[in-house]
């Protein structure tokens, strides 16, 4: 009973420099408000954040490494998506 | 070292091993790709590293029982606060590692199991009792050191979990070392008594810290693969002079002698060398035989049952949270 796995939580933290949350590690807990905790203890003792993020990890869905070439690779064709595609003259200056 | 679990063979099975696949994998470790926990990667690579995290996290967890040992008895307010804080990050450390680990498909309970039964090790090194307050100094300056430089190679490891949460744990080791170094000069600079526990702390550590690093690379044949894995970068031996070659000059700095007659620097080489290590010590402390194994174990697993009780009431009180939550009317209707 005490030792049945806990739920597994995916923790994600906001930066003082004004980046937005990042993944840094994961939690088991009970609920959220103990995985809130346990991400506090364990990933912000050096004050690393200014908000924590606490997401069950059995509520992410990911893109299946296998589908890669499918998923992605069709941009890599599209270059005319860059601002270097497009040429503009010397004379008109930084653009 | 905290990885010494590269040394030891590996006794599963390996299971059929598609050449192909294998070929790709290495494609990728070669171009320096970082794999990650759902990308296809060969079985015998996923149970090298699951050993190999899961001994580091065991060793981070057991490492906090010696120098837990002295936070009630730490000299000054200024040290207990550091070492609590210290022996709190080794804490972390190992959560950190757990995850990683967690992520090859291991439960973190099987995990700890394993290290409760026995049936995994923990770094040879905190089977060694913690006798004076020096020996937290020589922890601080010469096992965190000694880890620091096993843990900075292990930043650009294959495995991705695995190198961010090392990169995490290097950041926070630097004061680590440097507190324990600091307890060394003021015992160093100190009365002729404190002096003196100083230098046989050292006398006691040296060697031990010596084998972290794993047996001599001649004896070591599971270095090649977790080489060509790039799951290690550097031989134990590699490791083991540039921890001598940085750490001589800091304990002639203390005033302290080493314990090795042979210790001598070679200005050919520009390399401090050493004496010949004891390795018939490290293979008995390794087998379950140093001076604290049997205590260690039974620190575990006393802690492990006397926490039962914490870890049935949050369960409980989640249940009973959630139940009253879901019986509640719905206050925004
Ligand atoms: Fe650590
Ligand atoms: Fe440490």
């Amino acid at each position: 009973m005490s030792d049945q796995n806990w739920p597994l939580w995916e923790v994600f933290i906001r930066t003082r420099n004004g980046l937005s949350h990042r993944h840094v590690g994961s939690v088991h807990a009970v609920d959220a408000t103990m995985a809130l905790h346990a991400a506090r203890d364990t990933y912000t003792r050096r004050g690393e954040g200014l908000s924590v993020w606490v997401v069950p990890s059995a509520s992410i869905t990911a893109s299946d490494p296998a589908d890669k070439d499918m998923m992605f690779e069709p941009t890599a064709s599209k270059i005319y998506r860059h601002p270097t595609f497009y040429e503009i003259p010397d004379e008109v200056g930084h653009m | 070292m905290y990885t010494q679990a590269l040394n030891t063979q590996d006794q599963a099975p390996s299971a059929a091993s598609d050449p192909l696949a294998d070929a790709r994998f290495q494609a990728r470790v070669d171009a320096e790709e970082r794999i990650e926990p759902n990308d296809a990667m060969p079985e015998a690579y996923r149970r090298t590293l699951t050993r190999q995290i899961a001994q580091h996290a065991h060793s981070e967890i057991v490492g906090m029982l010696p120098e837990g040992n002295w936070i009630t008895r730490a000299p000054s307010l200024k040290r207990k606060a550091a070492l609590l804080a210290k022996v709190q990050d080794e804490g972390g450390h190992g959560a950190y590692l757990y995850a990683a680990a967690e992520t090859l498909g291991t439960s973190r309970e099987q995990m700890e199991e394993q290290l409760l039964s026995g049936a995994a090790k923990y770094s040879s090194i905190f089977n060694y009792p913690t006798l004076t307050w020096a020996d937290i100094g020589i922890i601080g300056w010469l096992v965190d050191g000694a880890a620091i430089m096993n843990q900075i190679p292990l930043c650009r490891c294959s495995y991705g979990p695995y190198a961010r949460a090392m990169v995490r744990v290097c950041k926070e080791e630097s004061f680590h070392q440097r507190q324990g170094y600091e307890i060394m000069i003021a015992l160093a600079r100190g009365t002729p008594a404190q002096k003196q526990m100083a230098q046989e702390a050292l006398d006691r550590w040296w060697w031990p810290v010596l084998m972290m690093f794993g047996p001599p690379d001649k004896d070591s044949q599971h270095t090649e693969s977790a080489m060509r894995w790039k799951i290690k970068r550097f031989t134990n031996d590699e490791l083991r002079q540039k921890f001598v070659d940085a750490t001589v000059p800091q304990g002639h700095f203390l005033g302290l002698t080493f314990p090795d007659p042979a210790l001598t620097f070679d200005a050919a080489t520009q390399h401090w060398n050493y004496g010949e290590i004891d390795w018939a010590e490290f293979k008995r402390v390794v087998a379950g035989d140093g001076p604290c194994n049997r205590q260690r174990m039974k620190q575990m697993r006393a802690k492990h049952a006397d926490n039962a009780w914490v870890r049935e009431a949050a369960t409980a009180f989640a249940r009973k949270r959630r139940q009253r939550a879901e019986a509640m009317p719905i206050a925004a209707e």
